[in-house]
């Protein structure tokens, strides 16, 4: 047997042992799955909410009085469970449909999780928990906001983020205090991929502004991914609408900032549906070439000392990022789980089920500024909310609306570059 | 013609010489040795990576970041071609398959694995930002790309065609066998020619670098209109490679623009269906 042979035993050797690795687990653990893209196209969104999932696991399993009142920070672990840590054990969904599906099968019948959170795209949320509604193990998601997600009659699908409708609205209401404090907001334009989020968000939006007697001028639908969007911002450029609403994932909102600089167009406002232009690896490519780009949040840093400045600390200091409002929401929905898991006091999934079911949690309990968490039967949580952001300073965005809630006004029109 | 639908048109003809100037590598690889490289659009992924890590270590511009990308892209192919081009050559035609795209997706995790999710970009104004001609906006980087584009098609017709090595090569690709007989070595000819695909293609990640995000999956999202361009353009002709490049970008530009950016790849992929139904060898391959 010659050099190569063996290498090449042992490669396939290597292969067969190697997911065996993360089978073992520990006593007195309360083992929870998280499927997120830490692959392909929406790996940095994945990768992000996998570190924000990280530090709350550090927040739950260790003391950590300074968060006051913050439910699970005090002392270490689950207090209902006896002190039980939780176990997180990550997969990787690769922003595929199929592959959410099958490691959620993956992380029930082999890993034997209690509760599932994730996916991040729409798309993929809907496959997976759908094999968590056959299994009966409970899929909180924190970051999913296409509206058929709740509509499917699930009992163990539960969501902390607002949807579509209540962003959409918040962009109506928005744009309707823009118009009156006189800037031009008649001619609203739609740019959208064709993903379960995009065509989702977009007929959603595009449905409530229509309600309200404003029908949206133009709607722009491109596939996701692209290697060029020249003709989309030309388009753009040509009807000259007075709001562009952009509703695209990371690597196309780049290359849209991008283009619209090379070909010196501005519209004269944008508002991003977050996602895309909340990824901190966004701001950091092309943040300087979109100041004044609008975008809705519910997640703001709170004044020094509160549990929010607290886990932007330890995210920061852990990532060198800043926190972002989709890993935040991730981060939110895993602390209602443990929440909930701690209540039940027991790992049974159906009494983590009717946990969830009372979850009646109050916005100081919360990191994000939600209303508080009270799920529907639909499982939907009827007290989201969230707000308007601004990237003034091309590095950092800041709440600029309602005015109860701005640190800074709104700056119009759109600088750009 | 309204100006929008002229800047929509020269958009299309300078996208399409980026689509040709990152064919060109594979026109050389998949059209002349007959190997199907899977790890082509990591190839340029790597290229764009190095123009990166030059202009961060170096605040460089592509001037040294392209050469830099054309030398580690280089060694990468001859490495690749001993390496395992070599071995796989002699199996199968899935294990050539399999075993480049096995390359592709070590490449992409090593990648990932060091430079993390994140997405990374070069400066807007690296290359000289943008100009107006006649009110037409240029973006200088695409502009420079083109034109390299052209230069490498160029160059590699010329070497094809008119030196002894570009015989030499070709003369492998059509019978190894006879070649060896005729006193020419296989394996530095294979070698020679790896090297100088991988090093196009690095040229072009580093340039492609200066306008479009980098990512470790990039190579995902370019490298189906590489093996589009280069079947479309004929197998091995590298000129057929850059009309079909431009054709590609034009069609997609119009398409996207007259009739909406999401039937774009339906046209394009339904032209392209059409056109090798009448004409399989592709625009300037030989039946």
């Amino acid at each position: 047997m010659n050099f190569k042979n063996i290498l090449g035993l042992l490669c396939a050797a290597a292969i067969s042992v190697l997911p065996a690795g993360n089978a073992f687990s520990q006593e007195k653990t309360v083992k929870i799955g998280a499927v997120f893209p830490l692959s392909g196209g929406s790996a940095s969104a994945g990768v992000h909410a996998k570190a924000a999932i990280e530090v709350a696991m550090d927040i739950i399993n260790n003391a950590h009085p300074e968060f006051g009142n913050f439910p699970l920070a005090k002392n270490a672990g689950l207090a209902g469970l006896g002190g039980a840590k939780v176990e997180v054990v990550f997969a990787d969904n690769q922003g595929s449909p199929a592959t959410g599906q099958n490691q959620t099968l993956r992380l029930i019948t082999e890993e034997k999780v209690v509760a599932i959170t994730g996916a991040y795209q729409s798309g993929v949320t809907l496959t997976a928990s759908a094999i968590a509604e056959k299994y009966g193990i409970p899929f909180v998601n924190g970051e999913s906001v296409a509206a058929n997600l709740t509509e499917r009659g699930f009992k163990w699908f539960f969501r902390v983020t607002p949807v579509a409708a209540d962003f959409a609205k918040i962009f109506y209401e928005f744009l309707a205090d823009m118009k009156a404090a006189g800037a031009k907001t008649d001619n609203v334009a739609i740019v959208h991929d064709t993903t379960e989020y995009g065509t989702s968000v977009a007929s959603v939006i595009a449905s409530v502004f229509k309600e309200r007697g404003q029908p949206i001028a133009l709607d722009i639908a491109y596939t996701s991914n692209a290697t060029d969007v020249q003709s989309q911002v030309l388009q753009l450029k040509e009807k000259k609408p007075d709001v562009a609403i952009m509703i695209t994932y990371t690597p196309d909102a780049i290359l849209y900032q991008k283009t619209m600089q090379s070909l010196d167009y501005k519209p004269p406002m944008i508002i991003a549906d977050d996602s895309g232009y909340s990824d901190p690896s966004f701001i950091k490519a092309v943040g300087k070439i979109s100041q004044g780009v609008f975008n809705r949040s519910s997640w703001s840093v709170g004044p020094p000392g509160s549990p929010t400045a607290l886990i932007a600390e330890m995210y920061k200091k852990k990532t060198g990022d800043d926190l972002d409002d989709t890993a935040a929401r991730a981060m939110q929905a895993f602390f209602v789980l443990c929440e909930a898991i701690d209540r039940a006091g027991s790992t049974e999934p159906a009494k983590i089920q009717a946990a969830l079911r009372a979850t009646d949690l109050k916005p100081d309990q919360l990191m994000m500024g939600y209303k508080g968490v009270k799920f529907d039967e639909k499982g939907q949580n009827v007290l989201a909310a969230g707000l308007i952001i601004q990237l003034q300073d091309g590095e950092n965005y800041v709440a600029v609306w309602p005015k109860a809630n701005a640190a800074k006004s709104p700056m119009l029109p759109f600088k750009g570059w | 013609m309204s100006s929008i639908l002229v800047q929509v048109i020269v958009g299309g003809l300078l996208l399409g010489a980026v689509y040709a100037l990152f064919s060109s590598g594979l026109t050389l690889v998949w059209g002349m040795m007959n190997i199907l490289n899977f790890a082509h659009g990591d190839f340029v992924m790597l290229g764009m990576y190095v123009a990166f890590v030059v202009w961060t270590l170096f605040g460089a511009g592509p001037w040294a970041g392209a050469p830099m990308a054309v030398l580690v892209l280089a060694t990468l192919g001859v490495v690749v071609y001993f390496g395992l081009i070599r071995d796989i050559m002699k199996g199968p035609m899935l294990a050539q398959i399999l075993g480049t795209f096995g390359l592709a997706l070590l490449l992409r995790y090593s990648v990932f694995w060091w430079f993390g999710a994140n997405f990374l970009s070069l400066p807007e104004n690296l290359v000289g930002g943008t100009f107006d001609v006649m009110g037409l906006r240029i973006q200088a980087s695409r502009l420079l790309a083109g034109v390299v584009a052209l230069l490498v098609t160029l160059g590699l017709h010329l070497l094809l065609t008119r030196t002894s090595l570009g015989s030499k090569m070709l003369a492998v690709a059509e019978d190894s066998t006879a070649a060896q007989l005729m006193g020419i070595r296989p394996d530095s000819m294979q070698a020679i020619a790896w090297a100088i695909a991988a090093g196009a293609t690095g040229l072009a990640g580093a340039l492609i670098a200066t306008f479009f995000y980098i990512v470790p999956t990039v190579g995902e999202t370019l490298g189906i209109v590489a093996f589009v361009t280069v079947s479309l353009g004929g197998f091995g002709s590298v000129p057929g490679a850059l009309l079909a490049g431009l054709a590609i970008g034009v069609i997609e530009s119009l398409s996207a623009y007259l009739i909406g950016a999401v039937y774009k790849d339906m046209v394009v992929y339904a032209l392209f269906l059409g056109f090798l139904w009448f004409r399989p060898q592709g625009l300037l391959g030989k039946t």
